[in-house]
């Protein structure tokens, strides 16, 4: 645990993985994320960003290396202390993984209820959050029930419902459309600047160059250092576009965050 | 306890049996757990009944009607002098008759038949009188006298009763491993069914207890729901079998058959069964839980 500073909420360090006995799919891995920064994560199909995803949610271990998140080395964190640090971590799944069985409204309001939040508070969130994203007529509605774009939103607001330290989301704006992407990213930013560090995994190129946030670059499983938007993706007059990004949300709805 | 579930456990179709085989084993316990009770009941009843009291007969010698008064004279002596000897009493011969009446009807008055007589002795319990020393004494003071020991014949009927007990408390346990072995099984099956959910739970930020907590209440539940359906087949039957037992006369065995609080004792098994299978869920899934990465 020495040298793991409490101002890092992510560090890796010569992090490698393998599934099974196959080859690395990510190797020497070494990166650090301040508290309240913001990144985009990109690479290729199959350049191992989902895989660096799950390290960082802690839904796998690495095959070697160290990895630490708000300053606890994961390796040694024990099975009883993990879900305390799982609920700082809010993730947007790349295949959403919904309870089918839950509705719309229960599945956002996980999260509050696994940590015994007063119906109350979760009813009055709950309903925010999902009138901001959008599905304030789809509450009872079950997941199968809903386009692929809907269940991602379901997702993404059950990553963000509990205000988490750190937002990890995997291909968040894969299946909505552009006005809806933007919307979406423009909350993630909101959650940035009240201090949530987040991380985006994103083949969206378009995005990434209209937002100037800084890139981690998977090639072949080998990290690239950070570098900003706007250098890794030369998208010429990109600023001039921000302005055009309507937002039409009001942002006292996330008050409570 | 939430009522509540993240977890679509309601709809378990390996879950559906359990509250029958439940209703099943409970009531099964609750024959057994009668059983006991009434047999725990005669067993007392019979022990206290001859550990303070010993019957000693005297013969008449042959050819004689009646006992001589000295044999019965000596006889209450030896008696009265053993230490652990409370009291004395020699049945008279009007008593004697009436005990033989029932086989002889009034002939036995008539007859002029050698009747025995009867000392009804009573003992302390705690003394631990040598019989077989008593019967000796008795032999050479008064020719013709003998002890009538029954705690030996009762003793073999206690020992058989409590045996009966045994078996039947073993029965109950064997249910009680059946309903705990049922629950395991049903509660590791329903993890596995919904191991995708209980994963997505965990990456969320659930603790392994508030897993449980769900699987817990519906064993609850289904225990509870089970084991009055167990109880409501159960009370009839009994009711059935005391009615029966007492047509036939059996009242050595159950006396009064069960009493309320045999009764009250019987109506707990559905609450404790309910209890034993949420505690059973709770600790299969932690435990099982505990061994995943």
């Amino acid at each position: 645990m020495s040298n793991l500073s409490n101002d890092l909420v992510v560090r890796f360090e010569n992090v490698g993985l393998r599934y099974g006995l196959g080859p690395e799919v990510l190797q020497d891995i070494y990166f650090e994320l301040e508290a309240g920064s913001f990144h985009f994560l990109t690479g290729a199909s199959g350049a191992g960003k989902s895989s660096l995803m799950k390290l960082m949610y802690m839904a796998m271990r690495p095959t070697r290396g160290l990895i630490s998140l708000f300053g606890r080395d994961v390796a040694i964190t024990s099975r009883k202390d993990l879900p305390n640090l799982r609920r700082r971590v809010g993730v947007v799944f790349q295949e959403y993984r919904l309870l089918n069985h839950l509705s719309t409204f229960d599945n956002v309001a996980l999260p509050l209820r696994i940590t015994d939040t007063r119906e109350s508070e979760v009813r009055k969130h709950v309903e925010e959050l999902l009138a901001w994203v959008g599905l304030e007529n789809h509450m009872k509605a079950k997941p199968a029930t809903l386009s692929g774009g809907q269940q991602q939103r379901v997702a993404i607001a059950r990553a963000i419902i509990a205000r988490p330290r750190l937002l990890l989301a995997d291909e968040p704006t894969g299946n909505v459309d552009d006005r809806m992407a933007y919307r979406l990213m423009h909350l993630f930013e909101e959650l940035n600047r009240l201090g949530t560090t987040v991380v985006i995994a994103t083949h969206n190129q378009q995005l990434v160059e209209r937002l100037a946030h800084p890139v981690l670059h998977l090639d072949g499983g080998h990290l690239h250092a950070p570098t900003r938007s706007r250098d890794t993706f030369d998208s010429g007059d990109s600023d001039s576009d921000d302005d055009q990004i309507a937002m039409p949300y009001d942002p006292d709805v996330l008050n409570y965050l | 306890m939430i009522s509540r579930t993240d977890l679509p456990l309601d709809h378990d179709a390996h879950a559906r049996f359990l509250p029958w085989l439940i209703a099943f084993m409970v009531y099964l316990a609750a024959l057994a757990v009668a059983g006991i009770l009434v047999l725990n009941s005669t067993v007392n009843r019979w022990d206290q009944g001859i550990s303070g009291t010993l019957t000693v007969q005297a013969m008449p010698s042959d050819g004689a009607v009646d006992v001589s008064p000295k044999v019965l004279q000596d006889a209450r002596a030896v008696l009265s002098s053993t230490p652990g000897v409370l009291n004395v009493t020699l049945l008279d011969k009007q008593d004697t008759l009436a005990l033989v009446e029932p086989w002889l009807g009034d002939l036995a008055g008539e007859a002029d038949l050698p009747l025995p007589r009867l000392f009804d002795v009573v003992i302390d319990p705690d003394a631990g009188i040598d019989m077989t020393a008593l019967g000796r004494r008795l032999a050479i003071a008064a020719p013709g006298v003998t002890v009538d020991d029954h705690r030996v014949w009762l003793d073999r009927l206690v020992r058989l009763l409590q045996t009966l007990q045994w078996i039947a408390l073993s029965v109950v346990m064997v249910i009680f491993l059946v309903t705990i072995g049922t629950v395991v099984f049903t509660t590791r099956t329903g993890l596995a069914v919904h191991g995708e959910a209980i994963h997505v739970l965990h990456l969320i930020g659930a603790y392994d207890s508030y897993v449980a907590r769900q699987f817990a209440g519906r064993a609850l539940w289904l225990g509870l729901k089970g084991g009055i359906i167990g109880l409501a087949f159960a009370i009839p039957t009994l009711l059935a079998i005391s009615y029966f037992a007492e047509r036939m006369q059996m009242g050595a065995v159950s006396e009064n058959g069960l009493h309320l609080y045999h009764y009250i004792t019987i109506g707990i098994l559905p609450f404790a069964v309910a209890f034993i299978a949420m505690f059973t869920a709770r600790t299969t899934v932690l435990r099982t839980l505990a061994r995943m990465p």
